[in-house]
């Protein structure tokens, strides 16, 4: 099989020192979020300040995986052409039980199927032998 | 009026300087200078409300205002960057002392720094972008189309909140077509549109229609601001700065508490507080719609109808030049197009015309109080105005 066929043309991220642990559990096919040890609210994205009190300890812990379809839009068009051979796709916001919102795409699931605050859980998509993202399919 | 006394420096913050970026990024500097000038101010994040920041060299990004605001859980109700190279500081304590003095802000965080070293510094500028940035990370990754997706996103959780449907976005579109027929200088002059023409346009990232959907073009506009002894002097009717409000939230809509709510909550009612008119005074209203749900969601959130009431709201009114309620009657930059930043301003220079009686075939009767409202990002940067003649 040729490389041109195999290699991922899509962006990826690229951890940073904060956000090393949440990229580190997704290869582990674990969702890490940090909580805040000031306010005990958890919080997405990785950062190194809480942006609800600005306190600086934060704590990783491991969550549940589980949430629910925040909202939804099939993309129709690809404006990166990385993602053309996808369309149509499920670009969606999920909203974790424990609170934060991530964005994401709904997988294992035909786009007509999805709908607004159905029940879904994460699924770990190992694009690189690096990076796994977060994305989620039907609970 | 004066600046005097105006404000004071009460805190600061700074980073013992270091040859080489040492693993840290310009965003991270800023943070952790700003979480120190805050503590050193006595003073809580939420005591916060006005973001300044200096354009950083070797960065390559937009909205550095929303960047850092969503980073430190500040929201500003007054955000720049400063661009005055090495007065880029001082020139911000005087900016900062002018929003409190006139009312816009009461503590300003003025933010500078950045990760570089010689190579760096010098380096050509190209490729280098901002790669760590939190957009970058956690959202590029899933193949965002632009903004489209974004906008697309709270139409589909409005439609689901509210009950709001494609048939009533798509009249919105309509109505703004039909003004843009009486513009010979919109894109799209001389092609009347139907809400049947709107939904069988291809769905580009659903629910938006391609019909609902702003189209980039080549265009300019430039208006000039002017002191009351100009503006009593000049030959063209005086359009006075009634009111202004601003408010803004970050870059993604996975960090705000609501997506299908908007900061105008909060820059509407302060612009209109300020000019001390009420929404029955507005002859015309001329806001951003760079999507159908652009707009549905500024008329409810500037309080021209209540929350989630904004499907029937388009249904009850005529938004044309000569409905009952004039919106965008220079097409909008749906119908007018979207020459850039020029498009926002498109909706000023409608306002002026209007508010001058000198918009000719389309000319709204007895046009003397205008709402504007000026939208940037997903949803996220909003200032609203109230502009009037005497
Ligand atoms: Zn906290």
């Amino acid at each position: 099989m040729s490389d041109i066929i195999t290699r991922y043309a899509k962006p990826l991220p690229e951890p940073s020192a904060v956000s090393a642990p949440f990229w580190e559990g997704l290869n582990a096919g674990e969702l890490r979020l940090q909580r805040c040890a000031t306010c005990s609210r958890y919080v997405f994205y990785p950062r190194s300040v809480c942006p609800h009190c600005l306190s600086d300890r934060l704590e990783w812990q491991t969550a549940s995986g589980r949430g629910r379809l925040y909202s939804y839009t099939i993309v129709r068009r690809a404006m990166n052409p990385a993602f053309a051979a996808d369309v149509p796709y499920v670009f969606a916001i999920v909203e974790l039980k424990e609170g934060p919102r991530v964005t994401t795409n709904l997988i294992n699931c035909a786009p007509e199927y999805a709908r607004v605050d159905m029940p879904v859980k994460a699924a770990y998509d190992s694009v690189t032998s690096e990076i796994a993202l977060l994305k989620f399919e039907p609970e | 009026m004066t600046l005097k006394r105006a404000a004071a420096i009460t805190g600061i913050g700074e980073m013992k300087p270091t040859r080489s970026p040492d693993g840290k990024s310009t965003l991270g500097i800023w943070t952790d200078v700003a979480r120190h000038a805050v503590l050193d101010a006595g003073l809580s994040i939420a005591d916060i409300d006005g973001l300044l920041i200096g354009q950083p060299i070797t960065e390559q990004a937009q909205m550095w205002p929303s960047i850092l605001g969503e980073y430190l859980g500040v929201h500003p109700r007054y955000g720049n960057v400063v661009d005055l190279g090495g007065a880029s500081a001082a020139g911000m304590v005087w900016r900062a002392a002018a929003a409190i003095e006139s009312g816009l802000a009461n503590a300003v965080l003025c933010v500078t720094g950045e990760a570089s070293d010689v190579e760096t510094f010098y380096a050509p500028r190209a490729r280098r972008s901002a790669q760590q940035l939190p957009y970058r990370e956690f959202e590029v990754p899933y193949g965002p189309m632009g903004v489209n997706s974004g906008y697309a996103l709270i139409a589909a959780r409005h439609m689901y909140e509210y009950g709001t449907t494609s048939r009533q976005l798509a009249k919105i579109a309509v109505d703004q077509r039909t003004n843009a027929c009486a513009n010979p200088d919109a894109l799209f002059y001389g092609k009347p549109l139907t809400v049947d023409d709107v939904l069988a346009s291809p769905l580009v990232v659903d629910p938006l229609h391609l019909l609902e959907i702003v189209r980039p073009c080549t265009g300019g506009a430039a208006l000039v601001v002017v002191s009351p002894q100009l503006a009593r002097e000049s030959s063209n009717p005086p359009v006075w700065l009634l009111g202004a409000g601003e408010s803004s939230r970050g870059m993604m809509l996975s960090q705000m508490d609501s997506i299908t709510t908007s900061p105008i909550t909060e820059a509407a009612p302060k612009a209109f507080a300020m000019a001390g008119v009420s929404h029955k005074d507005i002859d015309l209203i001329s806001v951003y719609d760079c999507y159908t749900i652009t707009v549905l969601v500024t008329l409810e959130d500037a309080g021209f109808c209540a929350k989630g009431k904004g499907g029937p709201f388009v249904e009850e009114h005529d938004f044309t030049w000569q409905g009952d309620m004039p919106l965008n009657t220079h097409g909008g930059q749906l119908s007018f197009g979207q020459p850039g930043l020029a498009g926002g301003m498109s909706h000023l220079t409608e306002a002026v015309r209007q508010l001058q009686h000198r918009a000719s075939e389309r000319q709204v009767a007895d046009c003397e109080v205008a709402f504007v409202n000026g939208n940037g990002g997903i949803m996220s940067e909003q200032v609203s105005l109230v502009l009037g003649i005497e």
